[in-house]
């Protein structure tokens, strides 16, 4: 008998650092199974965030780039605008793209750079230590919200998507989850997607990937997983957003 | 082509085509948003890239993407400007990209105003973002001299694999004057280098390129601060550019300025001789690496009584003057860096005035 489940080319064989539990090792596989499929590892060029996935350029198999602390796109439009042929995309936390780096993200979406981005959203900070991020949740606790997040300081968490999706510039956005077999399947249509997007060259696309952080959750894998599927998915809801083909605004089923 | 009329941004822009550079990223900032107009009319006929970015933090990272795949780049800017795209200015230095920078100053702290200065000095020379790194600095005193410093930045940047700026002021960036394009300074972009991320298709090893400035290691750190220390010193070894004038006389007073204000100087140091008075005038091409040994020298001449720092800003050079004379010699300040260049009269007063 044949093997029937290897591992894709575009990822390396090095072990990650990533805690028991974490997703970004699920999305990294699906971004590399897509990078196989389109055959397009040569000429792909990945730029990695600040935050956990800093060191992704380990774990895959081609170029990469490591770019500051949110800047990820403004990276990628400088590779993109100079060299079109090339496949470029960031891969992005929340703290990054949704913190320090909404500038960056905002602009390179709206001039409909033609670039891939994949957003993981996890609630929180991880690599500086669990404090909060944009997209934390009302009341959860995080090192730098104690007592839980207080929206009257702090307001309510941003959805991303949603906001990019309201630019007229036409784009490709989903949100997606992995925290079961079902919503990985669907996860990885719509990474593929997006990399088709910019293959064709048609449009800016973003995958946000609503994903775990049991370490910084003080959660079990398990119980985090079942977390996201009953506070952070009822908040963040699953679909695309937009499609090249919808003029602007946000046409969410 | 012979001689053209332009104005000093836009011949920094036209030199930056000629060079070989058909990729600028900016934002616009006064005193240098002529050079960012020039590059969105002339490169897209030349099928570069033209780009506005949404910040100058933006600005600085596109250029990191564009070197980080072997492209030759530029942006311009103006302090304030310079100040944001400094934390790019660390990861590209760290990095080893190359990669040209332009800071047409203007005066600050803060927004400042619009008029030339010098008070960049210290963020070009000593660092402006975090970090042991450096850059290599040009200071052009005329349009003629950015043109050709622009068109020598490229070859520089990409010889030490390190981002190169041209430092120049509000004077140079809008006056016009007579310039040429010395086509012998033309030096052609390779595509052949080994360490772009430009993807594994382009290499047959098939090894695969990361361009990055994590290095968690403490002793890989260590090791590639040295790396960069080592390139650094080579660059204080070879790349030290400077003009004298007026030094064969003894001279009573050495002179040390660059740019605009070493212009101002010269002319004074001519009428002072009217009156039978000798200055010298040192005046550094180069502001990292600074020309140490040379101004050293020129101080601990017997007939030297004083060297003067005159600069438009509140005393930065100063300070690299000080470190070169090692106390041979006596070191004053002079300047001012409201946007007003002190005229040459004025110096002629103040050098007159000074006890020797």
């Amino acid at each position: 008998m044949g093997k029937t489940f290897t591992r894709p080319v575009a990822l390396s064989e090095k072990d990650t650092h990533y805690c028991p539990g974490c997703t970004h090792g699920i999305v990294h596989r699906l971004v590399a199974e897509v990078i196989d499929e389109l055959g397009i590892r040569g000429k792909t060029i990945g730029v990695a965030p600040v935050g956990c996935a800093v060191l992704a350029y380990n774990y895959f198999s081609f170029d990469f780039m490591e770019a500051a602390h949110g800047r990820a796109p403004a990276v990628a439009t400088g590779i993109k605008r100079v060299r079109p042929d090339l496949m470029v995309f960031t891969y992005q936390g929340d703290g990054d793209l949704a913190s320090i780096g909404t500038a960056e993200i905002i602009h390179a979406a709206n001039r409909g750079e033609k670039i891939t981005t994949i957003f993981i959203n996890n609630a929180v900070y991880g690599m500086t230590g669990g404090q909060m991020a944009p997209t934390t949740m009302p009341g959860q606790k995080t090192t730098t919200t104690p007592f839980g997040r207080d929206v009257e300081q702090t307001g309510m968490p941003m959805k991303m998507a949603e906001l990019l999706s309201a630019l007229m510039t036409p784009a490709y956005i989903t949100r997606q989850t992995v925290i079961s077999p079902k919503y990985v399947i669907k996860a990885k249509k719509a990474i593929k997607k997006a990399f088709e997007y910019q293959c064709e060259g048609r449009c800016f696309s973003l995958v946000e990937v609503i994903s775990t952080c049991p370490t910084n959750w003080g959660m079990t894998p398990v119980e985090a997983l079942s977390w996201a599927e009953t506070t952070l998915l009822p908040y963040y809801p699953l679909g695309e957003f937009k499609t090249p083909d919808s003029q602007g605004g946000n046409d969410a089923a | 082509m012979g001689k053209v009329l332009m104005k000093g941004n836009e011949a920094i822009a036209e030199a930056a085509i000629r060079a070989g550079c058909l990729n600028y990223f900016a934002y616009p900032i006064t005193p240098q948003s002529e050079v960012a107009e020039y590059m969105a009319r002339k490169l897209p006929e030349k099928g570069g890239v033209f780009l506005q970015g949404e910040s100058e933090i933006a600005v600085g990272y596109m250029v990191f993407g564009a070197a980080g795949c072997g492209e030759r780049v530029m942006t311009t800017s103006s302090g304030p400007g310079i100040s944001l795209m400094s934390e790019a200015l660390s990861f590209i230095a760290c990095a080893q990209l190359p990669a040209v920078f332009v800071n047409i100053m203007r005066t600050g702290p803060g927004l400042g105003g619009i008029l030339p200065s010098q008070a960049d000095y210290f963020q070009a020379t000593k660092g402006g973002g975090h970090g042991d790194y450096r850059l290599i600095v040009l200071a052009p005193s005329s349009v003629q001299e950015a043109v050709e410093m622009v068109m020598m930045a490229f070859p520089l940047s990409e010889k030490y694999r390190n981002p190169v700026m041209i430092l120049g002021d509000g004077l140079i960036g809008q006056m016009m004057e007579p310039v040429e394009f010395p086509e012998n300074l033309i030096v052609k972009p390779t595509r052949k280098n080994k360490w772009a991320a430009n993807g594994m298709d382009t290499r047959k090893s098939k090894k695969r390129n990361i361009v990055k400035s994590l290095i968690l290691d403490p002793e890989t750190m260590n090791t590639h601060n040295l790396l960069l220390k080592e390139k650094y010193d080579q660059i204080r070894k070879k790349e030290v550019r400077f003009e004298t004038y007026n030094m064969t006389k003894p001279y009573k007073v050495l002179i040390v300025s660059y740019g605009t204000m070493a212009r101002v100087c010269k002319t004074a140091v001519d009428l002072l001789k009217e009156e039978g008075i000798e200055v010298g005038l040192l005046r550094p091409k180069t502001l990292f690496p600074f020309p140490e040994k040379k101004i050293r020298e020129a101080a601990a001449k017997a007939h030297c009584k004083m060297v003067l720092s005159i600069e438009m800003s509140m005393g930065q050079m100063v300070e690299d003057v000080e470190r070169s004379v090692q106390g041979k010699c006596p070191v004053r300040w002079y300047g001012k860096c409201g946007g007003e260049i002190p005229p040459p009269k004025e110096l002629m007063e103040m050098i007159k005035g000074l006890k020797l």
